[in-house]
């Protein structure tokens, strides 16, 4: 599983990169987006995988059992804030976009 | 305690003439003058004690921990200088009160002075030298105040900006030298690093920290190279050159190599390279001071090359002639600070400073020639002056000098010829300015009032004084100084007049002889040194190098800005890979021991799907429909791993964000383009970027892995273990984790969430839509009957389930974000299924307010602990009151509801905002709503 979770990970952060270093306002977006889920991700695996043992307490249960509860919640907060900061930068392209006449990140349209 | 006041009496000072300008001139030089008297006062109250060999060191801890004290030392040394410092401060107010005219701003003029007086007295007061770099900056930066002081001049604004780039930079090398120092010795205390001159000699970095410590020195002293910055400072009111150009700021490069000399000197790389640098700054400034025809350009330059004087007498390293050294100092502020005054006096009576247009002022300025004449005879070196007493004493020093070798004579012939040419210009000072014929000056010279020349007579009288009784006038002083420089008993120092005839005597009268005859034949000379001296000035070199410097940066940023975003972000990422990609080479790219956990079939599945979509988002990203369909099938996977991770918080929280990104994503798709232009082909950067991104992947994989598979050590244990009892009273540790033990970070984070709705907010006023009008269109669709007419029932429903998950939350998973996130979904539901109009209506809620007043009661259910006396945010608190007796309270779910209505606000603020950038395009086609058929409507 570790591999597998890892991997996915790496193929997340390469599409992330490669959609952040696009011309246009949207697929750069996308690519945080994409990179923030790598980055999540990323972070709650630093608590190590755990299968089956939610840090939720019960009776009968040895402590180290459970999964790592703190990377958990930071995790959960970094995904309601990574959602609001993709919120922001959308909105930003939008207000480029209108007011520039371009979605280009320069601003402007190269001319080839 | 004296000596700190006697610091800080100036730096109190630097208040009273901003605070007494209002009430006239007289006042403000007053409150200028009361601070100086008064510190010079307390300083003669210590004087018996130090002629008498006594040293005061009294010392404060500042910053500990980096070894800086506030420490003074008050010793002959120091004693000697403060005097200086304040004794020609004194005068120099007293002057400047008549110098300045009504139009310069004089309390701004004596606030600066003030400060560098202060900051100087710090300089030779400090017994830490940390505390000795600190004041000695703020000398560069109160010169470079006072230089400016005219700042409507251009040239005083270039010589002001050359001085402290200057100094400034020799600042900067004393710093870092110091620092070694104190590393070499253990200690910044002046009185531990002076008793340990053999380590410190000794010491394998002793050649760089030298180099960087006298940098600072000569830089200071206007030592060559580094000496056009001085003549380029006469920009500034004579006053000021009489004071620090001359008479005190400058003095403190050679202040530092007299204060290092027990613990520097001795070695021959201090012999060589201070004597040396000495030697070529004496007569090299004394040649150019002959050909200067501004007065104070000659005096600029004569000053120069005296403080080569001093400091090749310092470089000797002996003990004799570290004492004439000091001696030189005194003489030389004195003769030097009342020949400035001369000069100021001319240029203030006479309206030029010229010495091409002066001449034959003896008839109209009788007093001022005398003193004028005095103070040059002192300069040049004439017998009965102070200036000869300790010329002579410099050229039996330099006859004597044991270290030369083979060549005896070199060092000697180069001061005579110093000698020589100090005697030229002195000569020419004199007869060019006062004797011959009378010049065409602007204004009708006549002797300036009383004030301006007593200052000037104090200074030649002790010049004069010193020059016939030197032992009974200067003798006690001397000795106290010169203990202080040498660290040891100075013996017995020979002041008298005559030595009888010995080689001293025979370079005295060649110097004075040579230079009357040099002086006779100047006007051969001039025409000579037009033809031949290079028109290569230092000022000169100063500018090409900062236009150089300026040139080169200019390129470089222009060659990494060229403006494309692109770059900077390939930049960026690039260099993120190399740093976290160096250590992972570095420390080997091994497995830890852990054993995997095992790989069930629909993992497989889901990984691949998730590879897949990920990939495909990336690929068909010009197509943005399609992408942001893939991105939100990548979500979904991502809310499903962790579930079976042991995350369901993560999980529900991941799921109802992933169907607010979406909304949100195809809404501003309702503005932005549908699709993305293409770019031409495979291009260079396109593989670029798809290198980068594979490096980038594989090493965060990499890492990742790297991590997991090694044993885990963390804190949470801790949380697990108290989770319940005895703080957070709760089974979901996650959610106890979020409001209780780390309810810190999420308040930062609604916060933040609150910060982002009202940005968001913001932005998206008053947007102007002409650039891109005829691109966005409104779809025609109705809106569909079977979403209305569930999403209504629905509603309540899912808001019933939102506080289900809510107050569940301390025990199961679920809490204030989910359960917030929950009900904007239900929320926003309306919005998509019955359009903005219809919800807008009957939603009459201010998001942004609700969204304030979730983070507002977050914080006030932390506050709640304040009562009891507890830190912030102790969330289970004791109360016990009279009558009731003892209570809890326990405010975690206050805090979690701040939670919850900060996240609905917010997120209603996002969305609903972007909703109506589609109301704004409506007005567009007005007449089309209105024939569009409502299903709800009848």
């Amino acid at each position: 599983m570790e591999a597998l979770v890892a991997s996915a990970i790496g193929v997340l952060v390469a599409c992330g990169v490669y959609l952040i270093l696009r011309a246009r306002t949207f697929p750069v977006v996308l690519g945080l987006a994409l990179f923030a889920y790598a980055v999540n991700l990323y972070l709650f695996v630093m608590g190590n995988i755990t299968l089956g043992a939610p840090p939720v307490l019960q009776e009968g249960m040895e402590i180290a059992a459970y999964a790592d509860p703190l990377p958990q919640a930071l995790v959960l907060t970094a995904i309601v804030i990574g959602f609001a900061m993709t919120a922001f930068i959308l909105v930003l392209s939008i207000c480029a976009y209108v007011s520039l006449g371009t979605d280009h990140l320069d601003g402007r349209e190269h001319t080839q | 305690m004296t000596p700190l006041f006697i610091v800080l009496l100036p730096l109190i000072g630097v208040l009273l003439p901003l605070l007494f300008d209002r009430f006239g001139r007289l006042p403000c030089t007053l409150s200028a003058a009361f601070p100086t008297l008064m510190a010079l006062g307390m300083l003669f109250s210590m004087g018996p004690a130090v002629m008498a060999g006594e040293v005061f060191v009294i010392s404060w801890p500042w910053v500990e921990s980096l070894g800086l004290n506030l420490a003074f030392r008050v010793d002959g040394l120091g004693f000697l200088f403060a005097l200086l410092i304040l004794g020609i401060g004194a005068l120099v107010i007293m002057y400047a009160h008549y110098y300045l005219t009504n139009d310069d701003p004089i309390g701004r003029f004596f606030a600066y002075l003030m400060l560098f007086m202060g900051a100087m007295l710090g300089v030779v007061l400090s017994e830490n030298v940390l505390l000795l770099a600190f004041f000695w900056e703020m000398t560069s930066l109160s010169s470079f105040l006072l230089i400016a002081y005219w700042s409507h001049v251009p040239a005083a604004r270039q010589g002001a900006r050359m001085a402290l780039t200057i100094t400034g930079l020799g600042g900067l090398g004393l710093f870092a030298g110091l620092v070694m120092l104190g590393n070499m010795v253990g200690s910044y205390d002046l009185s531990v690093i002076l008793a340990s001159g053999e380590l410190i000699r000794a010491h394998e970095l002793y050649v760089p920290m030298l180099l960087l410590v006298l940098l600072g020195a000569f830089t200071k002293s206007a030592q060559f190279p580094f000496h056009f910055w001085l003549p380029n400072a006469m920009t500034a009111p004579t006053p000021v050159s009489a004071y620090l150009h001359s008479a005190t700021m400058v003095k403190a490069g050679v202040f530092l190599l007299a204060r290092m000399h027990p613990a520097l000197a001795g070695s021959s790389e201090w012999f060589f390279i201070v004597t040396g640098v000495g030697l070529l700054t004496l007569v090299f400034a004394a040649y150019v001071a002959l050909f200067k025809h501004d007065l104070k350009g000659l005096l600029a330059y004569s000053t120069i090359s005296h403080l080569g004087l001093i400091t090749v007498l310092f470089g000797f390293g002996t003990k004799a002639a570290a004492i004439v050294g000091v001696f030189h100092i005194m003489n030389h502020a004195a003769f030097k600070a009342s020949l400035f005054m001369t000069a100021g006096i001319v240029d203030h009576e006479c309206g030029t400073r010229d010495i091409r247009v002066l001449g034959g002022l003896k008839k109209y300025m009788p007093i001022t020639f005398v003193l004028a004449l005095l103070g040059s005879a002192a300069m040049a070196g004439i017998p009965l002056f102070n200036g000869f007493l300790s010329k002579e004493m410099f050229f039996y020093e330099a006859w004597k000098l044991p270290l030369m070798g083979d060549y005896p004579w070199l060092v000697p012939a180069i001061a005579t010829l110093g000698g020589l040419l100090s005697m030229a210009y002195s000569v020419r000072l004199v007869y060019d300015v006062f004797f011959g014929e009378v010049g065409e000056t602007p204004k009708k010279p006549h002797d300036p009032p009383f004030g301006m020349m007593f200052p000037v007579g104090v200074l030649v009288a002790i010049c004069v004084a010193v020059g016939l009784f030197p032992e009974p006038i200067i003798g006690p002083l001397l000795t106290a100084a010169s203990a202080a420089v040498l660290f040891g008993d100075p013996g017995a120092i020979d002041l008298s007049l005559w030595h009888g005839f010995n080689a001293a005597v025979v370079m005295s009268l060649i110097a004075i002889f040579g230079g009357t005859l040099f002086f006779t034949q100047r006007a051969r000379l001039y025409v000579l040194a037009d033809k031949i001296w290079p028109d290569l000035t230092g000022k000169k070199v100063f500018e090409q190098l900062v236009e150089a410097v300026a040139t080169a940066m200019r390129t470089i940023t222009s060659t990494l800005e060229n403006g494309s975003l692109q770059r900077y972000i390939a930049l960026l990422l690039g260099f993120s890979v190399l740093a976290a990609g160096l250590p992972l080479v570095r420390f080997g790219i091994e497995p830890g021991p852990m054993a995997m956990t095992e790989i069930d079939f629909v993992s497989v599945v889901m990984w691949l799907i998730l590879v897949v979509c990920s990939l495909a988002t990336a690929i068909l990203h010009q197509r943005r429909l399609v992408a942001v369909i893939v991105i939100g099938v990548v979500g979904l996977v991502i809310s499903l791993a962790f579930v079976q991770l042991s995350g369901p918080d993560l999980a529900l929280t991941q799921l109802s964000v992933e169907i607010v990104t979406i909304l949100l994503l195809l809404l501003a798709l309702f503005v932005l383009p549908k699709s993305t232009p293409h770019e031409g082909g495979f291009t260079l950067r396109q593989a670029r970027d798809i290198v980068l991104a594979a490096v980038a992947g594989l090493g965060t994989a990499l890492m990742a892995w790297l991590v997991m598979t090694r044993p885990l050590e963390s804190i949470s244990r801790f949380h697990l273990e108290n989770a319940n009892y005895p703080v957070g009273g709760g089974n979901n540790v996650v959610n106890v984790t979020l409001v209780d033990f780390r309810g810190f970070d999420t308040m930062g984070e609604i916060s933040v969430l609150l910060v982002a709705g009202l940005g968001i907010f913001a932005m998206l006023q008053g947007l102007d839509f002409k650039y891109v009008e005829g691109t966005i269109s409104r779809a025609r669709d109705r809106y569909p009957v079977m979403l209305t007419s569930f999403s209504r029932p629905l509603l309540a429903l899912i808001i019933l389930i939102s506080i289900y998950v809510f107050f569940r939350g301390h025990n199961m998973p679920g809490g204030g974000f989910i359960a917030g996130l929950i009900t904007s979904v239900a929320l926003i539901l309306q919005y998509l299924a019955s359009g903005i109009d219809w919800a807008s209506e009957r939603m009459r809620i201010n998001f942004k307010l609700l969204a304030a007043a979730g983070v507002m009661l977050a914080v006030l259910s932390g506050m709640v602990s304040w009562l009891a006396g507890l830190p912030f945010m102790t969330m289970a608190v004791q109360f016990s009151l009279p009558v009731i007796g003892e209570f809890n309270v326990v405010s975690t779910l206050f805090f979690d509801l701040g939670v919850y209505l900060t996240v609905i606000g917010s997120m209603m603020v996002i969305l609903s905002n972007l909703g109506h950038l589609g109301q704004i395009e409506e007005e567009y086609d007005e007449n089309e709503r209105l024939t569009e058929a409502d299903p709800w409507k009848p």
